[in-house]
């Protein structure tokens, strides 16, 4: 073993390298307070944690799964199962301080609840305060999941945002520790008449997603409902408006309405802050916040694939290019890969023109990629990665022109968020 | 009193499956719990007072889904989390 790696296997088990991997419920990762064990993606044998490159965060329907490569990014190892049997919508490395993950659970009957970790997963500690909507209150409204996690300004290093269903906000000043609900949104006059009421458990039915924090004003705030419509604040979640102009929402009788369409990803670009990308349920669409108005990107995608998904990923160094992930909505909208044929699509002209990238996915393939399910990391090239409802998790290491499998077999994947965290040699 | 813990909630407590608590309603004996075992109340009780679909207690052998009943110190009380889905 060399010098910068850890050897979670021999630590956590304290057996020898060749005794290969022991799966860890959370009881035992929190009374033992050891690390999870690495192995390799297809389990033959020990795995390594290299000192740096890109640490894949995977939250599936059954726990989390870590998956770790070094630079080159061709070579992954996987650790897990942490929290083996919680449902897990969402989990976070912060990337302010690269130590902090937080992790949205909620499992089998029990109450939402948060999870927070400082040393990549080897002890947890549960938020003292979980997210939760104010007692007494007049809506009596009880959370059902926490289903986003989003963390704050960077000016504000403690500051993390969440959205659940229904359809509340939460905030976090102490790292996830302690949470407080946004009154300026839970308790808008016009909630009732904005929010949907869950009717289905999470991830499916309606939630809050999509909190984006602008980087130059930790006060200018943007959220997406499902459904509900994009919604933006200018005084750090006190007073929220409707900024769907432009976008369409077929399922309504108006097709153009102030609110209730049906963002299913939004993202603002950090180096282009008045720039925001839409995957919705309605189609493709880019604003330009000064213009005020969603353009339909996604008609210039091919005709026969449209331009209907969950997720929509940004590169971190180029405002105009842009991943997503198409899926059929047409017929009773399966939601699988249009014609079986998986594929990832990119812009580099801010949706302009769109290019195919299948290079290396399977030839057929019926799964969905949910709306937290994709991200990209910031070496260059930059890497694109996602997750499958079946359970698998691909990569690319050339912004999406060749792709490999990086693991199999785990269960539907419902997030999948890269960090780079401190503390690994 | 003594309570009985079920599987998915000995996390909080241990991994034991009887703890100790008191209280004069079942409320106050979850509100005596989750002094003992912070955290635990809220996965089975939501923000209202409301205890969860799926989440039942027992007061010795009778169902019960009102808080505000009374116990004694003598009763058992059992948490039992059903199971749905695969």
């Amino acid at each position: 073993m060399s010098d910068d790696v850890v050897d979670g296997a021999a630590e956590v088990t304290g057996e020898d390298e060749a005794e290969g991997w022991t799966p860890l419920s959370v009881e035992q990762v929190l009374a033992s307070g050891a690390r999870p064990a690495w192995e390799t993606a297809d389990g033959s044998g020990p795995g390594r944690l290299p000192a740096s490159g890109p640490v894949l965060v995977v939250g599936t329907r059954k726990g989390i799964w870590l998956l770790a490569s070094d630079e080159e990014r061709t070579s992954w190892s996987v650790a897990g199962p942490m929290f083996l049997g919680h449902v897990i919508q969402h989990a976070v490395l912060d990337p302010r301080d690269r130590r902090t993950l937080l992790v949205a659970s909620r499992t089998g009957h029990l109450g939402p609840t948060v999870f927070r970790s400082s040393d990549l997963g080897a002890t947890w500690t549960e938020a003292s305060t979980p997210p939760a909507f104010t007692t007494g209150e007049r809506l009596e409204r009880s959370l059902q999941a926490v289903f986003w996690l989003t963390p704050g300004h960077a000016d504000e290093p403690g500051t993390w945002y969440a959205g659940g269903s229904p359809q509340g906000l939460f905030r976090s000043t102490d790292g996830g520790d302690t949470w407080a609900p946004v009154d300026g949104w839970n308790d808008h006059p016009m909630w009732e008449t904005w929010a949907e009421w869950p009717e289905q458990n999470t991830p499916d039915g309606s939630m809050l997603h999509s909190i984006n924090v602008d980087p130059r004003d930790a006060q200018h705030l943007y959220l997406g409902l499902s459904s509900g419509g994009v919604f933006e604040s200018t005084d750090g979640g006190a007073d929220w408006a409707p900024v769907n102009l432009g976008c369409l929402a077929l399922f309504s009788p108006v097709p153009d309405p102030e609110y209730g369409h049906d963002p299913h990803c939004v993202r603002l670009h950090p180096l282009a802050p008045d720039r925001l990308y839409q995957q919705n349920h309605c189609g493709i669409y880019r604003m330009e916040r000064a213009e005020g108005r969603w353009v339909r990107i996604g008609d210039n995608m091919p005709t026969d694939i449209g331009d209907i998904g969950f997720p929509v990923e940004l590169h971190p160094r180029d405002p105009d290019t842009v991943w997503v992930f198409p899926m059929d909505g047409t017929d009773v909208w399966p939601r699988t890969a249009p014609g079986g044929r998986p594929a990832v699509y990119r812009t580099r002209d801010a949706g302009e023109t769109w290019e195919r990238q299948d290079t290396g996915l399977p030839a057929r393939g019926w799964s969905t990629v949910k709306r937290q399910a994709m991200t990209t990391d910031a070496a260059d090239p930059v890497g694109v990665y996602f997750g499958t409802t079946s359970g698998e998790v691909w990569g690319s290491a050339d912004e999406g022109a060749t792709w490999t499998q990086i693991v199999a077999h785990l269960p539907e994947i419902y997030s999948v968020e890269v960090g780079d965290p401190v503390g690994r040699s | 009193m003594r309570v009985r813990i079920p599987t998915p909630l000995r996390s909080y407590t241990d991994e034991l499956p009887e703890v100790e608590a008191t209280g004069a309603t079942i409320a106050e004996v979850l509100e005596d719990l989750d002094r003992r075992y912070p955290g635990i109340r809220f996965r089975m009780v939501d923000e209202q007072g409301r205890l969860r679909q799926h989440m039942n207690v027992f007061v010795n052998l009778d169902k019960v889904r009102d808080l505000t009943t009374a116990v004694a110190e003598d009763d058992e009380l059992t948490l039992m989390q059903a199971l749905s889905g695969g």
